[in-house]
Parts: structure tokens; sequence; C-alpha cells
């Protein structure tokens, strides 16, 4: 029941928060944080629970926390059946610590319609934990589509100059990769129809259909580009740029920090154990695509003269090395994409937070326009200066053991793949000194009377950079958390001895 | 005393953390009482340590393990510090050279307005370096390895305002990146092979799993030389230690000459074992050393910033600790870092200690006559040259380079070719080091100093010179880490040889430049003369091709593509899309005759074709 309180409380809360703006303009923002913290507290008990056998089905291994099934349409086969293991955890409070974040480093940014903007990050929220715990397809696709549209509304509503076209194009890539994800869960379910005559739309029902490798195969595509799609993965990146860039801050935190973490997760939970063997068989393709991103992104990145759209190429870079990381399917490497997941979540949402906070400012994006910050808001650049270097991978902090954990362990499956994308760490150490030296650094433009970062974004700003150490010093809770997770994640995918020895 | 080896990084950690979190706002005395105090206070920790581990009659190298960093999938690195005679003396040079830095910096900063920020920084380095050499496995090594690369960025772009400086510090860090990134990949594949990144283990499983010669430790040998040239400057990858001048003076003695700057030798001698399986990568190390000595010592023969004769030398310096482990002289090669690190860091704070007389002047063409003016910087400079030329018998560069020299010479067929062109580094080195001194403090004076620094900054120099001249007889204790290396004679001709020609050197740079009995302006200004000096002065040209084969078509490549081509894609499927749309919607005109007669013509047309297939 903790999880559906859980999805409710954000779904609730958003409502509140609009209708509440009708009372007074202050208010919404309060719900939301208030409705969002006592989400939070519901996540402590979550880490203590054990795994247990008995809700376990004989398919997987022992490594739910929780599973729920409700009635919801039987004609169909479809429930709300909802499940946390470690990596929906991880992911759930990501989704979480970042939403708080979210709305408290917006707190000042937003007078139009505060209460709509407050509903819509709510059920953005809402539906990105849904995401994470749903395990009938049915209702994952629900979810799927209900963290898009209150995004969509945050771009085209409180975006900047550009808003129409990015929200547009999010909306296009974002609904058509729906959408053949929707046929291929259609697929999915209908051929298993046709295997064993029941019709249900259950995770651990589907993970057994026994389906023909070219139906697997095919429908396998289906669910690669939908989730590569929101990763995003080379060529399917062009929305995040346009949708990053016109975004206002909060939305930036939550597409950086977490929806895009809902595609690598499709991917590792949905894409390769429902089809494991189609999935062996487009890996080094996947592990390209992934290479592709890595440098395709940083390049792009360090071309930039818009300091948000350099970290959302960032971001392309960054997600590649996931991409990588859960094709090389193993140990290393998927703990490696686990921990790049929520250390990308971290440094980049403080980044676009910067970004924003340097728009409020100096209300430009431009660093041409930028340099010698550093005079004037040191406390700023001093903070600034740590997720850079977070960003290009810095051992002792969380970025780096992700990213050298992935190809650690991509070095055993693909030693050119590994080669290639080591290079990037390299160009995003050009990219990422590059924007510091254009913002912070270099002789001051102009007389400057702005404001340097006070209590309240350093508050929140110290809270991620901890963050980021304790990932970087101590990743070990978080290796152990999604440990059994990966160990059930080989049970699925062992049938697959040609993928690797290693597993 | 065991127990205190964690101490050591942790102190100027702690340093570094409060002055980061206090953000400017302590008093300028308790930051120099932190930031030096907390490097001397590990210096002292290390001294106890050290007499510790000596005292033994067989001391015996332990691991202090803090805790499990992670545990994934059989990998398993700890937090774990290893002390043996080999991390005891970059300790030692770390923490003791360090203070002395520290204590200068004291002063020579004093009137910065960031003089906190300058101590951060300067601690954080401390910290990672010592983790660097304490590192038990090669992942925290890394850490410490990279650490010290952040540090080295930070401080030479130390003064941010200017853009220069800026671009110098990431050409720094992106530059040692690149060996990071081959080092990152030796360590992947030392891991996919062996199973495991503990120093100590890996190398005992290496010498199991390996023959000599065998393609795999021939690899990673030569990836961690990757690795090693980025950071110790070493050719392909010497080209940003100049640049790196642009950073305070003291860091320039410290990352720059003494310390980060010799972790590549450090690295490679930690490896020993694996490059002892793999000939031909150690025959590769000593040949990128006796390369890179040469053309950095003709390099430095041309230049005419201080800073930059200096940071040449160093290049060259320790192309010859290369040269050393490339042939097997591995304690020797540690010996000289050793010996160096005094040296140099002497010379450093010495043109410190001028260019803080002179306002910031850095031609040495515009320096002159400042012996009597300056004392305490010319006998530092006067000693320490004395040092790097390696003046026999009375110098520490003179029993470390001569070692290097006479193992080169006994090193099998190639012996007797390697010593020559290490004998002829020498001879340049001479030249190069006694130039700089006879033009700046002898002659007539160009400008006039203002008031020597004060005894915060002469209290390191002269302690320096005390090293620099006596560092020669210390014995480094790493008789226990290293095999054997083959005896030499000390005497005979080669020895006589090689003592001489620091002698020489210092004779031809006497006629040339102050007694000017030798004119080399013939020479100079002819058309070949220029075009080598300028050859020279650019150091080879370096910078001139990486700009041209790599940063240009880089830049060229990231502009053309700002707008990302990919996009073009679904921008012309958009655009199509609105094309088709605007095209079929000029049919809907709303007048009925046109709608019956285009009805009319799609008919016929369909019965037309109707017509046709029956």
């Amino acid at each position: 029941m903790i999880l559906i309180a859980l999805v409710s409380i954000l779904f609730i809360g958003g409502i509140i928060a609009w209708i509440a703006e009708g009372w007074n303009r202050d208010w919404p923002r309060w719900v939301s944080l208030i409705s969002i913290a006592v989400a939070a507290l519901l996540l402590p008990s979550l880490f203590l629970l054990e795994p247990h056998l008995s809700a376990t089905p004989a398919t997987t291994a022992n490594s739910w926390l929780i599973l729920h099934s409700i009635p919801w349409i039987p004609k169909f086969g479809i429930a709300v059946l909802v499940g946390l293991d470690g990596l929906s955890l991880l992911m759930v409070t990501l989704t979480i610590f970042l939403g708080l974040i979210a709305v408290v480093s917006s707190w000042s940014e937003i007078d139009h319609r505060p209460g709509f903007f407050q509903f819509n990050i709510m059920w953005t929220l809402a539906g990105v934990v849904g995401v994470f715990i749903a395990l009938d397809m049915f209702l994952f696709f629900f979810f799927w589509e209900v963290m898009l549209i209150p995004m969509y509304l945050l771009i085209a509503i409180w975006g900047h100059e550009n808003r129409g076209y990015a929200s547009m194009k999010f909306f296009l890539f974002t609904q058509i990769s729906g959408l053949l994800l929707l046929v291929s869960i259609l697929a999915l379910v209908f051929a298993n129809y046709g295997n064993t005559g029941e019709f249900t739309f259950s995770y651990f029902a589907l993970l057994d259909a026994n389906l023909s490798p070219d139906v697997a195969y095919w429908v396998m595509w289906g669910f690669f580009i939908a989730f590569v799609v929101k990763l995003p993965g080379f060529p399917f990146h062009t929305w995040l740029p346009d949708a990053h860039t016109q975004a206002p801050t909060a939305a930036s935190v939550l597409l950086a920090g977490i929806l895009l973490k809902t595609g690598a997760y499709g991917l590792i939970r949905f894409t390769v154990p429902l089809f494991p063997e189609a999935a062996v068989e487009i890996a080094p393709l996947a592990m390209l695509l992934g290479v592709a991103g890595v440098i395709y992104g940083a390049i792009l990145a360090f071309a930039q003269s818009d300091f948000k759209r350099l970290v959302a190429y960032s971001s392309v870079s960054h997600m590649g090395f996931v991409l990588i990381g859960i094709y090389a399917w193993n140990q290393l490497s998927l703990q490696g994409s686990v921990m790049q997941m929520i250390a990308h979540g971290l440094s980049t949402a403080a980044l676009f937070m910067i970004a924003g906070a340097l728009q409020q400012r100096l209300h430009t994006r431009d660093m041409t326009a930028m340099g010698g910050l550093w005079v004037s808001m040191p406390r700023m650049g001093g903070i600034t200066l740590f997720f850079i270097i977070a960003s290009l991978g810095m051992p002792g902090l969380g970025n780096f053991v992700g990213e050298f954990l992935i190809l650690m362990g991509t070095f055993k499956v693909n030693i050119p793949i590994t080669v290639f994308a080591a290079l990037g760490l390299i160009t995003a150490a050009v990219y990422a000194l590059y924007a510091m030296q254009q913002t912070f650094q270099g002789a001051p433009t102009q007389e400057l009377d702005v404001e340097d970062f006070g209590a309240r974004e350093i508050s929140v700003m110290v809270l991620m950079m901890v963050g980021l150490v304790f990932l970087g010093l101590y990743p070990q809770p978080v290796f152990d958390i999604v440990d059994p997770v990966l160990a059930g994640l080989y049970q699925l995918t062992q049938s697959t001895p040609s993928w690797l020895g290693s597993l | 005393m065991n127990d205190l080896l964690w101490i050591v990084p942790i102190l100027p950690l702690l340093g570094f953390l409060i002055q980061y979190v206090s953000a400017g706002k302590l008093p300028k005395l308790w930051v120099s009482c932190i930031g030096a105090g907390s490097v001397g206070l590990a210096a002292i920790i290390v001294a106890l340590i050290g007499i510790e581990y000596l005292q033994q009659t067989d001391p015996v190298a332990y691991t202090v393990t803090l805790y499990t960093w992670m545990d994934v999938g059989g990998f398993k690195p700890g937090f774990s510090f290893y002390l043996d005679g080999l991390s005891l003396t970059m300790m030692f040079v770390i923490t003791g050279v360090g203070f002395l830095i520290h204590l200068y910096s004291t002063l020579f900063m004093f009137d910065d307005e960031s003089y906190a920020r300058f101590f951060a920084y300067m601690n954080l380095f401390v910290s990672a370096m010592l983790v660097l050499v304490l590192a038990d496995n090669l992942l925290l090594l890394y850490l410490g390895w990279e650490g010290v690369g952040l540090c080295s960025y930070l401080l030479i772009g130390f003064w941010h305002t200017d853009a220069a400086n800026g671009l110098a510090a990431r050409k720094a860090f992106v530059v040692t990146r690149v060996g990071d990134t081959a080092m990152a990949l030796g360590l992947f594949l030392l891991f996919a092979h062996l199973g495991t990144l503990d120093i100590q283990p890996m190398m005992k499983l290496a010498g199991e799993t390996w023959q000599t010669g065998d393609t795999i430790p021939t690899i990673a040998c030569l990836l961690i030389l990757g690795g090693a040239v980025g950071k110790s400057a070493q050719l392909p990858l010497q080209t940003w230690l100049p640049d790196a001048m642009a950073g305070p003076t003291p860091v320039s003695a410290l990352i720059h000459a003494a310390t980060m700057v010799t972790a590549g030798v450090y690295l490679i001698a930690r490896t020993h074992d694996l490059f002892l399986l793999a000939p031909a990568a150690q025959m590769t190390v000593a040949l990128v050393g006796l390369i890179t000595l040469i053309m950095a010592a003709c390099t430095a023969l041309t230049q005419t910033d201080i800073k930059r004769i200096l940071a040449y030398s160093t290049i060259s310096q320790i192309g010859y600790m290369f040269l050393a482990l490339g042939v097997g002289a591995w304690s020797a090669g540690i010996f000289h870092l050793m010996t160096h690190a005094f040296f140099k860091a002497l010379l450093f704070l010495g043109a410190g200690a001028v260019i803080y007389s002179l306002h910031h002047e850095h031609d040495i063409f515009k320096m002159g006559g400042l012996r009597t003016k300056l004392p305490v910087p010319f006998w530092s400079f006067l000693i320490g040259s004395a040092a790097l030329a390696g003046f026999p018998f009375i110098t520490s560069g003179f029993y470390s380079k001569d070692e290097i020299l006479l193992q080169a010479w006994a090193y099998g067929d190639m012996g007797p070719w390697l010593w020559a062109g290490g004998a002829f580094g020498a001879l340049l080195t001479a030249i190069y080091s006694f130039r700089l001194v006879f033009i700046v403090f002898f002659g007539e004076t160009r400008t006039e100093p203002s008031a020597p620094a004060g005894w915060a900054m002469a209290v390191p120099l002269v302690v320096l010179c005390g090293l620099a001249i006596v560092g020669g007889w210390f014995h480094v204790p790493v008789d226990a880490v290293f095999p054997e290396a083959s005896p030499v004679r000390h005497g005979g001709t080669v020895f006589w040889v090689t003592a001489a020609i620091p002698v020489l050197g210092i004779l031809i740079a006497w006629m040339i430049f102050l007694r000017k009995s030798i004119d080399v302006t013939p020479l100079t200004d002819s058309a070949v003369g220029r075009l080598v000096t300028r050859f020279w002065f650019s150091h080879w040209a370096m910078d001139w091709l990486y700009d041209l084969v790599l940063v240009r078509p880089y830049r060229w490549i990231a502009a053309i593509n700002k707008d990302d081509a990919v996009d073009y894609v679904y921008n012309g499927t958009a655009s199509l899309a609105q094309f088709l749309h605007r095209l079929i919607g000029t049919s809907q005109t709303g007048q009925l005759r046109w709608y019956a007669a285009t009805m009319a013509a799609g008919l016929v047309l369909v019965i037309a074709i109707l017509m046709e297939f029956i």
C-alpha cells in the first residue's frame, strides 16, 4: 500500500496546489513542498525492507522488497501491479529528492499561474514515481504518458523565448516514441496471448512469454527505441537540447535529473529481460550508439555558447555511458550505469540550477556575455567549479565511480567500444573547463552588481555536493541495494550464454 | 606510529576543508597557520614514521586500510595506504619540501586578495599527492593522480581574471588527461587479466601469469607509460608544462618541479615488476627520457623567461629519471627525483625571490648584476644551478645524475649510446643553467630591485641550499623495493669524463656569456642559426603541430556542427510535412466548380487506367 500512497500523495498534492492558487498565490509552492516532504518521510522505512520470498513470483530472483496487486480490468488481464526492488527504490528516492530540490530552487522564479505550475511539477513527479514502480505494462504505459503531458505544459507555458518550438518538439518525440511503446506492448501481449491463451499485461507473466525469435526481435526494437529516445541516445537526442534550454529551471532539473533516467530504467527493467536473445543481438549496435552519444554530445557541448545548451549536450554525452554500461550487461558495468544515473542526476540538476540562477541574475544564458563572474559571485563560482569537476569525472565524486565501472565492465566485453568511450573522458574535460572559463573566469565583462548565492541556494547546493562526495567515497550502500536486483536480472538472462561468460 | 600513516594525507585535507568552507573569511594569520601548519605537522609525523620505520634492522612494508572503497563483481579496492622505502622517500619530499614552499608562500602571496584560496588549493594538492604515493592500489593512486591534476589546473589558473592563465590551466588539464585516459585503459587491461588492482598482489600475479616479453604486459606498460608521460611532461605530452608557469611561482616550485611532475617516475618505479616483464616497453621509457631530455635542453638554451628556462630544465631532468628507469637504474631514478626536488624547488623559489624584488619581471635580459643586491637569491641560484648542472663532488645533482649515466653506460649494447646522449644533455644543462646565472646575476644592472624579501622567504631558500648540497650523501631507503642494479665502476675513464662534462659546460657558458671571449652571434645570426634557434625556442614546433593536427580540427568540427546536423533530419521531416500540407492546402479553394472539375478529371484518369489494364 505504501507505494500507492506515495504516488497518491503526489497526485493529490498537485491538485490541492492548483486549487490553492485561488486562495493565495503563495500557497501552491508550500503545498508542493509539504506533499513532497511527506512523500520523502515514507522513504526511510523502505530502505529497511528485506527481500521476502513469499511475495516473489517463482520466475524471478528474490529481489523484490514489495509486490502489490489490485485487480483493475480483469477482462484484459490488467491490474494495478506495483513493486519495489533496490533499483526502483533508488530511482524513487532520487525522484523525490530532486523533486524537493526543484520546488525549492524555483521558489521565487514563477509568477505566472503558480498553482498550475506546481500541479504540473507534482504530476510529473507522480508519473515518474509510477513509472519506477509499475509492473503491469498497461499501468506502466499510463504513468509513462502521465509524466510527459505535464512536462510538455511546463515547457510550453513557463518556458523561455523559444518555448513553442521546443515544447512541440518534445511533445512529438515523446508521443511518437510513446506510440511505438504502446504498439510494442500490445504486440507483446497479443503474441503472449497467442502462445498461452492468457490475456495479461503482467511483467512477470510476460517474462515467460515464449516468443518466436522474429517477433521478439521486432517487438524489442519498439521498446528499445522508445526508451532510447527518452535516454536520450544518439541519434534521437535532438529534442533534449531544445527542451532543456527552453524549460524553466525546475523543469530542467526534473528532465535531466529523473526523466532521462526512466529511459535507462526501461532498458534495464524491460527491454533486456523481456527479450534477452534479441538484446544480445543488438548489444554491439546499442553500445555503438552509446559511444556515438558520448563523443557527439561532448563535441556539441563544446560548440555551444548557451550555458544551458552546453549542459544539455553534456547530458547526451553522460547518458551515452549509461547506454554502453547497460548493454555490456555485467555486474561492473550495470552497477556503474546505476551509479552514473544517480550521480548525473545530482550533478546535472545542480548545473541546471546554476544556469537558472545565472539567467535570473544576468537575464541571459549566453556565455559570450559572461566571464569573470567569480569576482562578483565567488560563492557561486566555487560551487559551480565543484559540479563542473564532478561532471568531468573527478575521482572522489560519484560520476567517476559510475563512468569508471562502466568502462571497466565494458572492457571485458568489447575493447574498441571501451577505448572510444574513454575518449569521452578527454572531451568532457574540454567542454566542462571551457564552460567554467567562459562564465566565472577571465576578465569581468562589466561592472556587475549581482547577488551571490544566498543561504537557500547554498543549502540546496551543499546537499547535492555532499551527495556526490558520499557516492564518490563510499558508494557501497548503493551497490548493496542494487546487487540483489542484478542477481535477479542475471537469472532472467542466463539463458543467453552467448552474451557473456562473466555474468 | 603505524596507525598514524593515514593521518598524513588527512591533515592537509583538513586544512583545505577549513579554508574552502570558510570561503576567505578567516584572518590571514589563521590562513597561514592552517595552510603551512597542516603541512608542517604532516612533515613531523612523516619524520616520526620514517624514524621508526628505518630503525628496524630489516624494515617491513605494511598496509593501513581505512575502509573498503567499493566491492563490486570481484573488484575490491580499498582506501589503503602502503608504506615502504619508496613511499616513505616520496612522503619525505612532499611534506618536507612542501612545508618549505608553504612557508615561503606565506610571504610571497601575502598581498594577494585570494590568499586563503591559494592555501586551500595548495593543501588539497599536498593531500592528493600523498594519497598518490601512499595508495596500495591503482584506483586509489588514480584518485590521487587526478586530484593533483585538478589542483595543478586550479593553481595554474589561480589568477583567473587573466584569460591567458585560464587557457594555460585548461591546456595542462586536457593534455595530462590524454595521458590519464591511456593509464585508465591500462588499469582496465590489468584488471581484466589479473582480477585485481592492488599493487603488491598484482605484481606477484603478473610474474606468475606472464612470461617476459608477452604482449599483454607490454601493452599494459605502454598505457601506464602514457599516463606517466602526461603527468611528468615527457615526449609527446610535455607541451603543457612551460605554459603552466602562468601559475604563482611557489606553485611552479611545488607542483611543477618538486612533486607532481615526478609522479610519472613514481608510477613506473612502483610498477617496475610489470616493466621488467616488458623489455620493449622499458626500452621505450629510456628512449622517451633520452629524447625528451635533449629536446628540452636545447629549448632551455634559447628561452628568455626565467621561469620557462626552469620549466624546460625540469622536463629535461625528468627525462634523466625516465632514462634511469628505462635502463633499470630504479634507485638512481628515485635518487635523482629527490635531489631534483631539492635543487629545482630551490631554483624556482630563488626565481620567485628575484621576480618578487623586480616587480614581476620575468625576462632575464632585463635583469643583470643582481649578485650583490640580492645575495640570498644569488647564492640560491649558484648552488641550485651547480646542482642542476651536476658540478662534481660538492653538489647533490652530481651524485644522482652521475649514477644514472654510469648505469646507462653499463646497459648492454645500447649503453654507450644512451650514455652519450645523456652526457650531451648534461653538457647542454651546464651551459643553459649558467647562462641564466651569468646573465641575471652578473654584468650590469638593468632593473633596480626593491628590498630583498623577508625571512619567511629566505629561510626556505637557505634550507634548500643546504639540501641541494648535502642531498647527494643521503641514501634513499629503496634497496628492498627494487631489484639490485648492475654494479658500476666509480673510477676509470667513463667516470671521469662524466664528471668533467658539467665543468666543461660551465666553462663554455662562462666564456660565452660572461667573459664573452667566444662570440656566438655569427652562428646564431646566420640563416640556419636563426631557423634552428626559432625551432628550438618553440620547443621543436610541437605546440604548432598539435594546434594544427588536433586543436583546430576539433574546434572546426565543433563549430560547423554547432546546430547539430542530426537535427536537420528531424526539422527536414517537419518542413516536408509543412510543405506537403501547403501544397495540398492550395487545392482547397472553396470553389464548387474547381472541385467538380478535379473530380471529373480524376474520374477520367481512373477509367483510363482501368481500361489500360483490362
